[in-house]
C-alpha cells in the first residue's frame, strides 16, 4: 500500500508492531493504542520515534498527555463511509495542538484527499497505486473552500470581505 | 434571490469537473460500484428500479426563472421531458444516463444549480420557509440564514461522512410552513425578550422508521453563534451517532437514547470550545451574505384595484384566489401558489413545457422568481394584485391553476413503487385515485383544510406520519396494503398520525379515506372546525368505528 507523506509518495518509515512482537532497540514503531497505553511511559521515553494507531471510537482526549512525544497518530477509517477520524484528526490538530504526523489509514481513497488535508492528516496509507499517484491532482482541484478548519485556508467568507475592503479602499 | 459569485461560481465547477472525472473512472471500471455509489450518492445520483434518478437542490425553495428553464432544459435533453418536485424542495429526473450526467451538471451550474449532497450520509439541501422574505409579520428574511448554512455545509470536510443524513430546515414565522419540527435540525427565527434575533434550535425530528418530533435543544442561540452550535451539534453526531445499525443511525435516535439534557450537556461543552473560533459570523459577514440577496422594486400599489373587482364576478377566479392567493407583506401584491396537484395527475410533477411556461410567466408577473414549498407546489413570490386576473387564465392554460391549495386533493406522494427501489407499495396510483374521488371542487372546499401524505414505505419519503390523514404502503404476503393514520400534522403544532386500524388493501384506500371524511363531516361541530382539529377533539374512535363497522 503506497504512502503519500506531504505530498510524495515514501517508503514507510515506521514498522507497525503487532501486541506480542518485541520491541526493536531502534527503528521508528507504530503500535496499537492498548499497547501504547499499557507502557505509554516506557514507550513514550524511547530514543526512536514511536506512533500509534488510535481506534476512531475512542476519544482522543485520553492521547493528550502524550502528544509532544509522539512522532505520528494513524487514525482508522475501516470503510471511507465511517468518518469519526475526520473529527478526531480535527480534535487533535486544532484543539491539542498535535503537531506531529498525522496519518489517515483504513479505506483511504483518492475522493477524501482534500477533506483529509483540511482536517489536519499530512499523511495516508492510500489503498490504490492509482489514487496515490493522483494525489497532487486531486489535491488541487478544489481553490475555494466554504468553511473554516484549522488548516488556515482563507474562506469564501473572509475572501469576500477582504474584496469588499479592498474596493471600498480603492473607491 | 442570492446571487453566485465568482467564488460560488469557480466552486461549483470545480465540483463539476472532479464528478466528470469520477464518472470516467466508474465507466472505465477504475472505480467499483460500491466505491463509485458513494461518491455519486454525494451527488445526488441513485439507482432506481429503471434507471439512475438524479436528484438537484433547490436551496431554501428559491429559483429564478433562468434556473427553472435550466432544469426544463434538462427534462427535456437528458430525461424524458418532465421532472418531479419533491418534499425536501428538490426536484428529480427519473430516467437519466450516467454518461449524460456531468454534461446536465455543468449546464445546470451555468446557472448556479447543483446536486450537491442532495443524497448520501452528509447535510442535505438547507430548506427554508417558501414564503421566506415575503410573509407577513415575518422576523427577517430566514434565507440569508439559509444560504450561510448552505455554504457551511457544502464539501464540509469533517461531516460529510456522518452516521446518516442530515437534513436542516429554518422558518422565520410564527406558522411553520417549513416542517421544521421533522427535521434533524430545526431553526426558528425568533426576537427574544431584548428584540435580539435569534434561533430556537430544535434537534432530533424526523420521519422514517422511528419517527419522533424535534425537541428544543436551546431556546436562543444568536446568529452570530449558529454556526458554531451547529458545528457542536454536528461533531457530537459524527462521533456518537450510532454506525452499526442504519435503521438507528439518525441523530434522532442518539438525542433519544441519551435523553435531550445529556445530548444538549455534550453540544453545549463542545460548543463553548470553539464558539469565538472563527465559525463567528461578524455582522459584515451577515452583511455581505444579505447585500447578495436581491428583492424587487416593489410598486406603490392600491389594496383593492379595480382589475381585481371586476374579476370577483367570475366565480371560477374567485374560487382559484380565495384558494391559492395568499396575503403579502407588501400592499397591493399578493403570494400565488401553483398547483402541481391537477386532477388525475402525479403529485409534484411538471413538464418541460409547463416549467418553460412558469418560468416566463414569473418573468411577467413575479419579477423573475418563484418558489418550490415542501407541499409538492411552486409558487409565486411577488405578484401585483392587479395582475392575478391575467395570470390566473395564463395558469389555468397550463394546468398549474386547480384551485385545491391545501385541500383534500393537494396529496403529497413518494413516487413510491413506480419508480423507487426501496417502495413496497404503489403511492402516485393512490393519489391519483383520490383526486379523482374528490374531484368535485365545492366538495373539497366543503371539507376543508385537510392534508393526505401518501408514502411507499417506511422510509416516509411522502411524510405519511404528519398527514391529517397518512397512508402508508406495506408489503403483506406478497400483497400491497396500506396501514392509515389520522391526527398527524407538520406544523408548529407538530404531532404524529394515528392509526386507526388494520391495513387495508390497495383496492379499498381509496374507499376508507372517503369514509373518514364522511365521518368528519357529520361528526365536526361547526363547517370550520378543522378535519385535523375535529380528530383531536373526538380522538381516533369515531373514525375507527366508521371504517371498519362494514369491513
Ligand atoms: S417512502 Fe419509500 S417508496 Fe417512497 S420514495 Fe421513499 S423510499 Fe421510495
Amino acid at each position: 500500500m503506497p504512502l503519500v507523506n506531504k505530498g510524495q509518495i515514501v517508503s514507510d518509515g515506521f514498522v507497525h508492531l503487532a501486541d506480542d512482537a518485541k520491541l526493536p532497540s531502534d527503528g521508528a514503531v507504530l503500535v496499537s493504542a492498548t499497547r501504547f497505553l499499557a507502557n505509554a511511559e516506557s514507550l513514550s521515553a524511547r530514543n526512536s520515534p514511536v506512533g500509534v494507531i488510535w481506534p476512531n471510537n475512542r476519544s482522543v482526549d485520553e492521547l493528550a498527555p502524550w502528544l509532544d512525544r509522539l512522532a505520528a497518530v494513524a487514525l482508522v477509517f475501516p470503510t471511507f463511509r465511517d468518518g469519526r477520524a475526520h473529527s478526531q484528526a480535527r480534535l487533535l490538530r486544532e484543539r491539542h495542538h498535535y503537531r506531529g504526523e498525522l496519518r489517515a489509514t483504513g479505506q483511504v481513497l483518492r475522493d477524501q484527499f482534500t477533506f483529509l488535508l483540511r482536517n489536519g492528516f499530512d499523511s495516508f496509507e492510500v489503498k490504490k497505486d492509482s489514487d496515490a499517484h493522483a494525489f497532487a491532482e486531486a489535491t488541487q482541484r478544489y481553490t475555494e473552500f466554504y468553511q473554516p478548519t484549522g488548516d488556515g485556508r482563507q474562506t469564501a467568507l473572509e475572501r469576500r470581505l477582504r474584496q469588499r475592503h479592498s474596493e471600498s479602499a480603492n473607491s | 434571490m442570492y446571487a453566485y459569485d465568482e467564488i460560488d461560481r469557480t466552486l461549483i465547477n470545480e465540483r463539476v469537473s472532479e464528478f466528470r472525472d469520477q464518472v470516467k473512472r466508474r465507466l472505465s471500471g477504475e472505480l467499483s460500484e460500491d466505491e463509485f455509489k458513494m461518491i455519486r450518492l454525494m451527488n445526488g445520483v441513485y439507482l432506481q428500479l429503471h434507471a439512475y434518478m438524479f436528484r438537484v437542490a433547490i436551496p431554501y425553495g428559491t429559483l429564478s426563472s433562468a434556473q427553472l428553464r435550466k432544469l426544463a432544459h434538462v427534462a427535456r435533453k437528458y430525461d424524458r421531458g418532465y421532472g418531479h418536485f419533491t418534499t425536501r424542495q428538490n426536484i428529480q429526473f427519473n430516467w437519466i444516463k450516467l454518461a449524460d450526467l456531468p454534461d446536465a451538471l455543468a449546464d445546470l451550474a451555468e446557472v448556479g444549480i447543483h446536486a450537491m449532497q442532495t443524497s448520501g450520509n452528509c447535510t442535505r439541501n438547507i430548506t427554508a420557509d417558501q414564503w421566506a422574505g415575503v410573509a407577513p409579520g415575518e422576523v427577517e428574511d430566514p434565507r440569508i440564514w439559509a444560504e450561510l448554512l448552505r455554504q457551511y455545509s457544502t464539501l464540509h470536510p469533517e461531516f460529510s461522512f456522518l452516521p446518516r443524513k442530515f437534513k436542516f430546515a429554518i422558518t422565520a414565522s410564527a406558522h411553520d410552513r417549513a416542517a421544521i419540527k421533522v427535521h434533524d435540525i430545526g431553526l426558528r427565527l425568533h426576537r427574544n425578550d431584548k428584540g435580539e434575533t435569534g434561533f430556537e434550535v430544535l434537534v432530533g425530528g424526523g420521519l422514517g422508521r422511528t419517527p419522533f418530533i424535534g425537541k428544543t435543544i436551546r431556546e436562543f442561540v444568536p446568529g452570530r453563534d449558529l454556526l458554531s452550535y451547529v458545528e457542536a451539534i454536528l461533531r457530537v453526531y459524527n462521533q456518537y451517532g450510532r454506525r452499526d445499525n442504519i435503521y438507528k443511525a439518525r441523530i434522532k435516535i442518539l438525542v433519544h437514547e441519551l435523553g435531550i439534557e445529556k445530548f444538549a450537556e455534550e453540544v453545549e461543552t463542545e460548543w463553548l470550545q470553539i464558539r469565538d473560533s472563527t465559525l463567528a459570523l461578524d455582522a459584515a459577514v451577515v452583511e455581505d451574505i444579505r447585500s447578495r440577496f436581491s428583492y424587487p422594486a416593489y410598486e406603490k400599489l392600491a389594496p383593492m384595484p379595480d382589475e381585481l373587482k371586476q374579476a370577483a364576478a367570475d366565480p371560477q377566479f374567485e374560487a382559484w384566489r380565495t384558494n391559492s392567493v395568499a396575503p403579502h407583506k407588501v400592499q397591493g401584491y399578493a403570494i400565488v401558489t401553483l398547483s402541481l396537484k391537477p386532477i388525475g395527475g402525479a403529485p409534484g410533477d411538471a413538464t418541460a413545457a409547463q416549467m418553460d411556461a412558469v418560468a416566463d410567466l414569473a418573468d411577467k408577473y413575479s419579477f423573475g422568481e418563484i418558489r418550490v414549498g415542501h407541499e409538492q407546489n411552486l409558487a409565486f413570490p411577488h405578484v401585483a394584485k392587479r395582475d392575478l386576473p391575467a395570470l390566473w387564465r395564463a395558469l389555468d392554460k397550463i394546468g398549474v391553476a386547480t384551485p385545491n391549495v391545501n385541500l383534500v386533493t393537494d396529496i403529497i406522494a413518494c413516487p413510491g413503487l413506480d419508480y423507487c427501489s426501496l417502495a413496497n407499495a404503489r403511492s402516485i396510483p393512490i393519489a391519483q385515485e383520490l383526486t379523482r374521488r374528490f374531484a368535485n371542487h365545492d366538495t373539497a372546499n366543503l371539507i376543508g383544510r385537510l392534508h393526505v401524505n401518501i408514502s411507499g414505505c417506511i422510509n416516509a419519503c411522502g411524510h405519511h406520519h404528519v398527514g391529517n390523514i397518512g397512508i402508508l404502503g406495506v408489503e403483506k404476503n406478497g400483497e400491497e396494503v396500506y396501514q392509515i393514520t389520522i391526527g398527524g400534522r407538520a406544523d408548529e403544532n407538530a404531532e404524529l398520525g394515528k392509526l386507526i386500524g388494520p391495513a387495508v388493501p390497495y383496492a379499498e384506500v381509496a374507499d376508507v379515506v372517503e369514509d373518514i371524511v364522511e365521518a368528519y363531516l357529520a361528526l365536526r361541530e361547526r363547517p370550520d372546525e378543522l378535519f385535523i382539529d375535529a380528530v383531536k377533539r373526538l380522538g381516533v374512535e369515531p373514525f375507527r368505528e366508521r371504517v371498519y363497522a362494514t369491513r
